[in-house]
């Protein structure tokens, strides 16, 4: 990351050397929106955040991946399903699967190519009120144990933006009985459920708790100011989603948690 | 499909239009008059041919020549002092104005009209707005880094107002979201001017270094010119089908879409190419294909380069083989650029090309002829002086004068009007006037139109709708960045458009001082009725010289805009409706102020002054009543309140403000509750005595100048100190109550929030589901 950001990008580094060592991928597709956010995040997180082009054939030297939002290809055909044929995305499938288990994050359009990759199960349709919807979502952490999630309490309810058109989570009765009884359903909307998503799932995670898709967007409540802003200096915190980054820099760090 | 292209047109050539120049063209059918056509003749020193007819047709239209207000617009350029001049770095003219903002930061913005496509077909229409102002900032070296719409439906209770409103603001959502542009701000109005003719206005802003900036001009000779993005289609295209005689292939389709397409994606993919090749400095001159597509784009090229270029017609990448050569010329499908390269650039210019997708082909290159030659497969088809296509235009002084009836509108003033009766005046009438006026259409919550856009994205908002303006960072170390408003009030320009176009930019200033930022600069969409009739023109006139002598007074220039004429239907015009935006800059966003109340116990304060002014209110529109004068500007009263606003907000003296507009202060109280769910106390009676009116119309009067803000405890003093030291009116109204979720308002019924709420935020879905 020698090169001069793009206009808008983040230049400030978290003075954070103990973390700084995680290397944290973010996946850029044409049509990826998110990517610079999410880059932001992990360097807020004090991690340090690196570019992926998609049609790259390695992986490079990389501790974990985040596929960020945006409509990957226009969503045309269906969210995710072109994206998920990218010569990295074998890559990313190889080694979330293998014995080193590498955290992966898909947020959003991630999620989507997450399901669509097969990486998690179920799949995303059109929001049952059948329009985009931007709002902060209030969730309940589910599953405190995934690489993702360490750094929260099980129980535990966070603030973050929520923005789709395509958010509502189906899957079948069986799949979502083995979900819910393997602990996979990590998060849960609270309060309302914004798109009709079965049982009101925001975000699952594999069995081995190293893949994480969810719909909203921890990547927008990391910094003062910037965050949901309803919440805005009136007693909640606008950085609920730094926890996603801290969570997979301390591990791959060894923290203590 | 076959190459046989040859065979399949009848090709128009320069030498055939020499050779035969009685043959009959359809310039009339092209929208040009008989005495431009005679001047295109005059000019070429021949009949055009098929080809430059359709370039000459477009690029003379009322939309792309502004040949009926360009007389006026004059004044933009002309009331303009060197001090307002100092942060220009582009001024009107280029794509879009270029505004310095410090510390090697430039920023870019412009507000567009894209009108009746939105209300032919309201999804595209609007999509493509978005999607025409987005390219003219990535036009100028910039990255856009948020969009704003300011929209106005007809009456929201008509069976069609649905339709376009359903379609516009998806295709906003579906094009802006989809480009990961943030949407943070506009306007929404419901008036029955607008019901045949809805205005959809859309504004990008982007940033950029200023070593980035880019115009858009073709210089050095054998530099390549090459257009690439989306293929060029038949859309459209408009009137280019009159042009039949250049066909005689009756298989191919006879109707197209006289509404553009857009491809979002196309888009977004386009933008992250092009900034790619302006970091590796890769284009001379850049240019976007908007309105006349090619024919706008290699005529601007070539008149302000070196004056000459050469094009090979059949190179360009159709999307449909049955195109002609006029049709190409006029096609405006999206998502489309030309750019000029240098030879040795070429290699590093297709790679960034590769990488993200992009078909592009080479068209020409950069003469020094001073002749736009357009061929077809060798034969030249166009041969024209590239000045005389783009700016040589031409131009009218139009007939206008004030209209007849102007005066008795005026004289019809709300107060006393049958309108007027049962006045509310007991707490029980005012309380629920309150709410009334807070859920009638144009009050009421937005919040169902900007729920469906992402305001999040890009991850420097800083401020968006319900606030004042909209804040987006550009400097991420330092925290400097952007306020933008827009506003336009086309009650008050219909009663008097001197002064309602200078209301509409009073408005959007105060905005972006009450966010804390210091204005700095303005751009307008003139959207008005035809200018073919003196009524409209005069009000026209009146407008652009209201609004560019109020520039003057507060000390920003306009660096760029749009005029959108023949907004009517039938003979019936729209109410003259001039949106003006104003940019202004904060030093670090960290500082702006929110609308909303939050800290228990704050003091809440009100500065200016109320006088009885409810001629042109949304008061007085729920009533059915339009007539009178609106309110009096005092521009200097706005620079004194603008003042007190941005240094309150850089000393840290105030946490909340929000300024006094349509609804006046009843609307402000409620929206500053609701912000953040957090009720006040408030006793109107010193500001009654003080102002000699009484509760009603201190609740209801749209008076200028004005602001609510609250103010900690511990910055009383100081902040009163700093009003009483400008001569500015402030008075204490009363105090921020956390606890008790109620509006109290003395001489008032106790207004509950959740009640308020219900009633602001329940009108839209009534309406649209």
């Amino acid at each position: 990351m020698t090169e001069l950001p793009l206009i808008g990008e983040a230049v400030a580094v978290a003075a954070q050397p103990r973390l700084a060592g995680a290397r944290i991928g973010v996946v850029t597709f044409p049509g990826t929106l998110d990517d610079r956010d999410a880059a932001r995040a992990v360097r807020l997180a004090g991690g340090t955040a690196v570019e992926l082009w998609h049609g790259d054939s390695q992986l490079g030297d990389v501790d974990a991946v985040i596929i960020p939002g945006g409509f990957s290809y226009g969503d045309y055909l269906r969210a995710g399903a072109i994206a998920r044929f990218a010569p990295l995305m074998s890559k990313i499938i190889d080694a979330a699967n293998s014995d080193a288990k590498l955290p992966v994050l898909g947020i959003c359009n991630g999620f989507q190519i997450l399901t669509e990759s097969h990486l998690l199960p179920g799949s995303m349709i059109k929001n049952d009120h059948l329009k985009f919807l931007c709002r902060d979502q209030v969730l309940r952490v589910e599953n405190s144990n995934t690489a993702w999630t360490l750094d929260y309490e099980a129980g535990q309810e966070i603030t973050i933006p929520l923005k789709n058109q395509d958010g509502q989570y189906i899957a079948d009765e069986k799949t979502l009985d083995a979900l819910e009884a393997e602990g996979r359903v990590v998060f849960r909307y609270v309060g309302f459920n914004p798109n009709g998503s079965r049982r009101d799932i925001a975000g699952i995670s594999n069995a081995a708790g190293n893949v994480v898709g969810l719909m909203p967007h921890p990547e927008h409540a990391v910094e003062p100011g910037f965050g949901p802003e309803s919440l805005d200096g009136i007693g909640g915190s606008d950085t609920d989603g730094l926890g996603f980054f801290t969570s997979v820099l301390n591990k791959i760090v060894g923290g203590d948690k | 499909m076959t190459t046989e292209t040859t065979k399949k047109f009848n090709i128009d050539t320069v030498e055939n239009a020499a050779k035969t120049p009685d043959t009959e063209l359809p310039w009339a059918e092209l929208g040009l008059k008989r005495n431009e056509f005679d001047e295109i003749v005059k000019v070429l020193g021949r009949r055009p041919t098929g080809a430059e007819l359709a370039m000459y047709s477009v690029m003379w239209s009322e939309h792309c020549s502004y040949k009926s207000s360009k007389n006026h617009l004059r004044q933009f350029g002309q009331k303009v002092t060197e001090e307002m001049k100092k942060d220009m770095l582009v001024g009107i003219g280029e794509n879009a104005g270029v505004t310095n903002l410090g510390d090697g930061w430039a920023v870019t913005f412009k507000i567009e009209s894209h009108n009746s496509p939105s209300f032919v077909e309201p999804y595209q229409g609007a999509a493509t707005g978005i999607g025409g102002i987005v390219r003219d900032i990535i036009s100028m070296g910039a990255r856009p880094v948020a969009v704003m719409d300011p929209l106005r439906f007809g009456a929201i209770d008509h069976p069609d107002t649905a339709r376009v409103m359903h379609g516009a603001v998806a295709g906003i959502g579906g094009y802006g979201n989809s480009l990961g542009l943030p949407n943070i701000g506009g306007e929404m109005v419901f008036d029955s001017v607008y019901q045949g003719n809805p205005l959809v206005n859309a504004l990008a802003v982007g940033v950029m270094r200023h070593e980035d900036i880019r115009l858009a001009n073709a210089s050095g000779k054998g530099n390549k010119v090459v257009l690439f993005g989306a293929r060029t289609g038949g859309d459209g295209i408009g009137g280019a089908s009159v042009l039949a005689s250049e066909s005689f292939d009756d298989t191919k389709p006879s109707k197209r879409p006289a509404v553009q397409v857009g491809d979002p994606f196309a888009e977004k993919v386009l933008i992250e190419c092009c900034l790619e090749l302006f970091k590796g400095s890769l284009v001379e001159g850049i240019q976007d294909l908007g309105a006349a597509g090619i024919s706008c784009a290699t005529s601007e090229l070539a008149s302000n380069g070196d004056g000459g270029m050469q094009v090979e017609l059949t190179s360009v990448l159709l999307r449909d083989p049955t195109l002609t050569p006029g049709e190409i010329l006029m096609s405006e499908s999206q998502e489309r650029m030309m750019a000029v390269v240098t030879p040795e650039n070429v290699e590093a210019f297709e790679a960034v090309m590769d990488k993200w997708a992009v078909e592009y082909s080479w068209l020409g290159e950069v003469t020094d002829t001073g002749r736009l030659i357009i061929t077809w497969e060798g034969d030249v088809i166009v041969d024209v002086d590239p000045r005389t296509v783009a700016h040589d235009g031409p131009v009218y002084d139009r007939p206008f004068a004030r209209p007849e009836w102007q005066d008795a509108v005026q004289a019809d003033t709300f107060t006393g009007s049958v309108q007027d009766a049962g006045r509310p005046a007991s707490p029980a009438s005012l309380a629920a006037a309150v709410t009334e006026l807070v859920a009638s259409p144009n009050m009421c919550s937005k919040s169902w139109i900007t729920n469906q856009y992402d305001r999040y994205v890009g991850g420097n908002t800083s401020m968006a709708f319900p606030d004042d303006a909209g804040v987006v960072r550009v400097d991420e170390e330092t925290g400097l960045g952007v306020a933008l408003a827009t506003d336009a009030n086309g009650r008050y320009t219909y009663l008097d458009p001197y002064h309602g176009a200078q209301l509409a930019l009073a408005e959007a200033y105060r905005n972006v001082a009450t966010a804390g930022a210091i204005p700095m600069a303005v751009s307008d969409c003139l959207n008005f009725g035809s200018p073919e009739d003196p009524d409209v023109m005069w009000q026209l006139a009146e407008a652009i010289r209201g609004l560019s002598d109020a520039c003057m007074v507060l000390g920003i220039p306009v660096t760029g805009g749009n005029v959108s004429l023949y907004n009517q239907t039938g003979t019936t015009p729209i109410h003259p409706s001039p949106v003006v935006a104003v940019l202004g800059k904060l030093d670090d966003v960290a500082r702006r102020t929110p609308s909303g109340w939050r800290e228990d116990g704050q003091a809440i304060y009100l500065l200016g002054t109320t006088a009885a002014e409810l001629d042109g209110s949304e008061w007085a529109n729920m009533r059915g009543h339009l007539g009178g004068q609106p309110p009096k500007v005092d521009l200097e009263a706005e620079r004194a309140l603008g003042e007190i606003l941005i240094n309150a907000s850089r000393d840290g003296m105030i946490d909340s403000a929000h300024d006094l507009s349509e609804g006046g202060l009843a609307a402000a109280l409620v929206e500053s509750s609701l912000r953040y769910g957090v009720g006040a106390r408030i006793a109107l009676q010193d500001v009654m005595d003080r102002d000699g009116v009484d509760l009603f119309t201190a609740l209801f009067s749209e008076s200028q100048g004005r602001a609510v803000v609250g103010v900690p405890r511990s910055e009383e003093v100081r902040f009163t100190d700093m009003c009483t030291a400008r001569g500015f009116a402030h008075t204490r109204i009363g105090v921020v109550d956390a606890a008790s979720g109620t509006l109290e308002i003395n001489g008032v019924e106790s207004l509950s929030l959740d009640a308020l709420r219900d009633a602001h935020e329940g009108t839209l879905p009534k309406y649209f589901g």
